[in-house]
């Protein structure tokens, strides 16, 4: 024994002072820090994504509106990247090298995934890449679909798709990054129903993010939904000969089947062509066109608040009737418009006196405002502002001063004032139907889009009730649409005044000199109508019509709102007409065919 | 006949069973970490698991010829053994291959093999035939300095391949020298200079300085235990940084922090070394002393590295230290490890179900880090028992040192525990993230053959001198 060996116990402590902090050390490692698992899993669960191909878009006959087309986004796996020849990759991708340097550090992100390198390849670009991807480690393609249409038209109906935005992920658990949308129009109406279900495939990869085989053996992997196909209520034809009529104009076409509430039309003007918004160019053309003064991107149809002009007259005069303030044999005079303690309302040279029917057909201006004044001053009720309330009431039956609740987003609402609104400015008891007389003609206050106005026709053509109009017809694979949209909406004007009113449209149309919407005339047609003249104090007026046909089981009513058209008759009349015997006879007749032509050659957008 | 017997009967059985076991537990682990759908033979001399079943027979092929030899023959030619791995040594670094920037492989008969793993056995032998030479005592100068050299020789070697991680294992012999009585302080300074060598590589220099400083400022206090003289210190301290500070600030002279802080420490230090003469301030010269030469120490290790070292070697030194080896990020390799064996929880995920190491997350999993392996696959109960069975083994090795008859045997015996206990440090400390990363082997575990055979023979030359200590006379 040498006198060292007493060391050997030093020794020995330090090995078990090692043992028992490593002993430790792994304890909480392994068993109390449960942070290590979950890394674990991070690092070896890879989830990818099956996108299925959105449904498609058919008219009410069956044409097909709107398809997909695929389109391949490049992937990049930065921790797979190989040297690669880049000046052959630049070629075939059009890019500069820069952008591909800076394209591949941006794709370095610490978790190893696939990030798109460069999204919407083209279809050539991607037939010449997919022959040399396997010289590009790295580098994967992802299939997508993106939009594609049969027709330019409908672009505000249909709307269209893009990436989902942060906040619309914050809002819908179901959306990731990078994914799509609809976001306007039907493509927005119907998402959920368009856009199927995404799949999932969860997968053990390893480090190079190989995919090395299914996680759990597939028990959590989903099939991908095909989006559903839905046919729309819109007549592709019609839609398109509208569009065609109205592309030198500002305004908007809203043709309905009464007997339906379906959308036949849906056209706001300046349009679009539906492509400009599809893949990689969208962000740029989107850009323009929300930089275009017409704004081009804003959808007249449901968005517009026009005034409604003379063509409200035909709602004052039911009410009248309705609270049996006039009869159809109530006469009242005119002399070139309307006098009364200092207000005056202009009218135009026509036949004096004259009966409801007929003062609907001449739109005579005196004869409204007194058709006005006898709802106001009604003595059933104790005020003016309570006669206004009724009438209100009234009103509103006919769907206007809330939104009508059709299936396409956006819709806004319109205005109709309430008594209240009044008194707030003029104070109370110091107004009277004087004061708000150009309501009597459809001015003032009163603000209704051309879906409403439309609506309001479908209301004339049904003698009393109108079904929510809606752009959605069928939907794959469901029995029925929604279940609003079948259910009949009465106003609250019994159904037989309605006969004095349609006889003043019949005669607005076809009642010969004076009628003030004769040019719509169709021989073989009785078309009903109503011109308005909406006064615009920031230009030339808007001209406007209402009108369905035929008269006696009609199969259109439509609205045609023309801004800046001066009378009701010089642009909306004719082109309500062109478009009623367009979907009616299927063309127009030769003896009219002057008039489509004035139409197509005619352009206000350029003046203003 | 009967001597034979004798042979195998005196034979550790213990250590040996515990040998096996990690041989062929690692094994194992090899062909987990490797594992892979196409190749799911064990035996698949293509892969490294099928490699490693080839070194495990031949480790025991070794074994056995180790057992044939006559003891005394490891005593007799300690020093022609030494020489023979001093030359391998010299040769790899002329004319070696180089793998991962590390001329460290000499190709034999086909084999690549790695000389520095069998330099530990041969200098464990001649540390000991040295100190049992008569006239040798560790408390003579001339006898440290020879043994010293002795251990540097081979390190500087195997440094200049470049390998430090696997020179910094010959440090281990410090632990033998001090079992034969080399005083404590110096096993003590040795671990102090180690630690200052690596923390300069791997560490900004102001830290390490500014850490030195404060534990001069600690031990100081504990020295004289008079708060007094410490808060003089640190006032004149801070003043005279804030002057430098201020010279800086307005341009009359410009320095950088670390040049601010070193002429602060010169400053300071003169001021108050004459203030603590006029005080009698005991320790003070000392400890200053102590400081500037860990200082100057510091920058010559920093100086060798950036301007005698190329820049390659630069890099490979970088790369040993775990600086560089590493495309994610500084730790990645010690994250995924720990990701690796914290996922394993208490039971692990069981035999072939690691992700982590199935699916290459961790780097060098087969070889280095073939304890993440461990801890995944096999958990907390796994691992432990692994750790317990390293610190079992490293305990009998002791204990078997301790009762050999010759001093040859017992210093010998204390280079093999010294040599597996610091690889069971570093490697297993490197998996758990408690120590830097450096690339050396968990023995009889990792894939490698020439770490394989290196620690076989290590390990069983002593489990032959033990068997036949009862044949030595005294």
């Amino acid at each position: 024994m040498d006198q060292y060996s007493a060391r050997r116990y030093i020794v020995t402590a330090l090995v078990l002072l090692v043992v028992l902090v490593y002993l430790i050390r792994l304890l909480y490692l392994q068993v109390i820090d449960s942070t290590y698992k979950l890394s674990a899993e991070n690092n070896s669960k890879r989830i990818e994504i099956l996108y299925p191909s959105r449904g498609l878009m058919y008219d009410r006959k069956g044409q097909l509106l709107v398809y997909n087309q695929a389109a391949y986004d490049l992937m990049i796996a930065p921790y797979e990247l190989k040297e690669f020849d880049t000046i052959e990759l630049c070629q075939i991708l059009n890019i500069d090298k820069e952008s591909l340097i800076t394209g591949i550090k941006k794709a370095y992100n610490p978790k190893h995934r696939r990030d798109p390198f460069l999204k919407q390849i083209s279809p050539e670009t991607f037939a010449l890449l997919k022959e040399k991807l396997y010289k590009y480690s790295g580098f994967y393609l992802r299939s997508r679909t993106l939009r594609k249409y049969n027709r330019e038209i409908g672009s505000h109906l249909l709307g269209y798709v893009g990436e989902v935005s942060e906040e619309m992920i914050g809002n819908n658990p179901y959306y990731e990054m990078g994914d799509y949308i609809g976001i306007s129009g039907l493509e927005k109406a119907y998402e959920t129903q368009l856009r199927g279900e995404k799949g999932m495939n969860y997968f053990l990869v390893d480090v190079h993010n190989k995919i090395k085989g299914p996680y759990q053996n597939g028990r959590f992997d989903k099939d991908a939904v095909v989006g559903k196909n839905v046919v729309c209520t819109i007549d592709a034809d019609l839609q398109e000969y509208g569009e065609k009529l109205m592309k030198n104009y500002s305004g908007s076409i809203v043709a309905i089947e009464p007997s339906t509430g379906e959308i036949l039309t849906l056209i706001s003007t300046p349009s679009y062509n539906p492509s400009l918004l599809v893949g990689r160019p969208r962000t740029l053309n989107y850009n323009k066109l929300k930089n275009d003064t017409l704004e081009p991107l804003f959808n007249r149809a449901i968005m517009a608040r026009y005034p409604p002009g003379s063509i409200f007259k035909l709602v004052n005069a039911l009410v009248a009737l309705q609270e049996k303030d006039v009869t159809y044999n109530t006469q009242y005079y005119c002399d070139m418009g309307y006098y009364a303690r200092g207000i005056k309302v202009a009218c135009h040279n026509h036949d004096s006196p004259l009966n409801l029917p007929q003062a609907i057909q001449h739109s005579c201006n005196a004869y409204f405002c007194n058709v006005f004044r006898s709802i106001m001053e009604d003595r059933d009720f104790k005020s003016v502002a309570e006669a206004f309330n009724n009438w209100r009431d009234h009103v509103l039956t006919f769907g206007f001063g809330n939104r009508l609740n059709t299936d396409l987003p956006n819709e806004l609402n319109g205005f109709i004032p309430q008594a209240s609104y009044y008194d707030r400015y003029y104070g109370q008891n110091h107004w009277n139907a004087l004061t708000i007389l150009s309501m009597a003609i459809g001015q003032g206050e009163l603000l209704i889009t051309p879906v409403q106005m439309a609506n309001m026709a479908c209301v004339m053509a049904n003698r009393g009730y109108y079904y929510i109009p809606h752009t959605v017809k069928q939907i794959q694979e469901l029995d029925t649409i929604d279940s609003k949209f079948l259910e009949k909406h009465f106003t609250s004007i019994d159904t037989g005044f309605f006969n004095t009113v349609i006889e003043g449209m019949e005669l607005a149309v076809n009642g010969g000199a004076g009628s003030t919407a004769r040019i719509a005339r169709i021989s073989d047609i009785i078309v009903c109508g109503k011109t308005g003249t909406a006064e615009n104090p920031h230009g030339e007026d808007h001209s406007v019509f209402i009108a369905f046909a035929p008269k006696d089981n009609p199969k259109i009513a439509l609205s045609v709102y023309v801004e800046h058209g001066k009378w009701g008759a010089s642009y909306a009349a004719p082109i309500a007409s062109l478009m009623i015997e367009k979907y009616l006879t299927g063309e127009i007749s030769n003896s009219r065919k002057w008039i489509e032509n004035r139409m197509l050659n005619d352009n206000l957008l350029n003046k203003k | 006949m009967t001597r034979r017997t004798n042979i195998l009967l005196n034979a550790d059985w213990l250590t040996i069973i515990i040998y096996l076991v990690f041989v062929l537990f690692g094994w194992m682990n090899i062909f987990a970490a490797n594992y892979n759908e196409q190749y799911k033979n064990i035996f698949d001399l293509n892969q490294r698991y099928g490699m490693q079943l080839i070194w495990i027979l031949a480790s025991f092929v070794l074994a056995v010829f180790v057992f044939v030899i006559d003891s005394k023959f490891y005593s007799f030619f300690a020093n022609l053994l030494y020489g023979i791995t001093i030359l391998f040594l010299i040769f790899v670094i002329l004319v070696g291959r180089e793998v991962h920037g590390a001329r460290s492989w000499v190709s034999i008969g086909g084999f690549n093999l790695q000389p520095s793993e069998f330099a530990k056995f041969t200098t464990g032998l001649v540390i000991a035939k040295y100190l049992t030479t008569i006239d040798v005592k560790i408390s003579r100068l001339k006898s440290i300095l020879v043994l010293f050299g002795f251990i540097m020789l081979p390190a500087v070697l195997i440094i200049l391949q470049p390998d430090v991680g696997s020179a910094m294992i010959y440090f281990a012999f410090i632990l033998v020298l001090f079992r034969e009585g080399l005083p404590g302080m110096v096993l003590l300074l040795a671990a102090a200079i180690s630690i200052l060598f690596l923390s300069t590589l791997m560490y900004p220099k102001i830290f390490i300085i500014i850490t030195l400083i404060i534990l001069a400022a600690i031990i100081f206090y504990f020295l004289n235990k008079k708060a007094k003289y410490l808060f003089w210190g640190i006032i004149i301290f801070l003043i005279a940084y804030i002057g430098f500070f201020l010279l800086n600030k307005y341009n009359y002279f410009n320095s950088t922090t670390l040049v601010r802080i070193l002429l602060t420490l010169v400053v300071s230090s003169a001021v108050y070394v004459i203030f603590a003469i006029r005080r009698s301030i005991q320790h003070v010269l000392l400890i200053l002393l102590f400081l500037f030469v860990l200082i100057g120490f510091i920058f010559s290790v920093d100086y060798v590295f950036h301007q005698v070292l190329q820049p390659h070697q630069q890099t490979r030194v970088n790369i040993l230290l775990g600086k560089e080896s590493d495309p994610l990020g500084y730790g990645y390799n010690v994250n995924q490890s720990k990701i690796a064996i914290g996922s394993g929880g208490f039971t692990g995920k069981g035999f072939l179900n690691g992700t982590q190491t199935k699916f290459d997350f961790v780097p060098e999993q087969s070889t280095d880090f073939i304890f993440c392996t461990i801890g995944e696959e096999w958990g907390f109960w796994g691992a432990g028992l692994v750790i317990l069975l390293f610190g079992g083994l490293l305990v009998r090795l002791i204990y078997l040192a301790e009762r050999q008859r010759s001093a040859f045997s017992r210093i010998y015996g204390y280079g093999v525990f010294s040599i597996l206990f610091f690889h069971f440090i570093i490697n297993i400390g490197m998996t758990i993230g408690l120590l830097p990363v450096i690339g050396i082997p968990l023995p009889f575990f990792s894939y490698g053959g020439s770490s394989l055979l290196g620690f076989t023979l290590l390990l069983f030359i002593f489990i032959k001198l033990d068997a036949s200590r009862l044949s030595v006379l005294r």
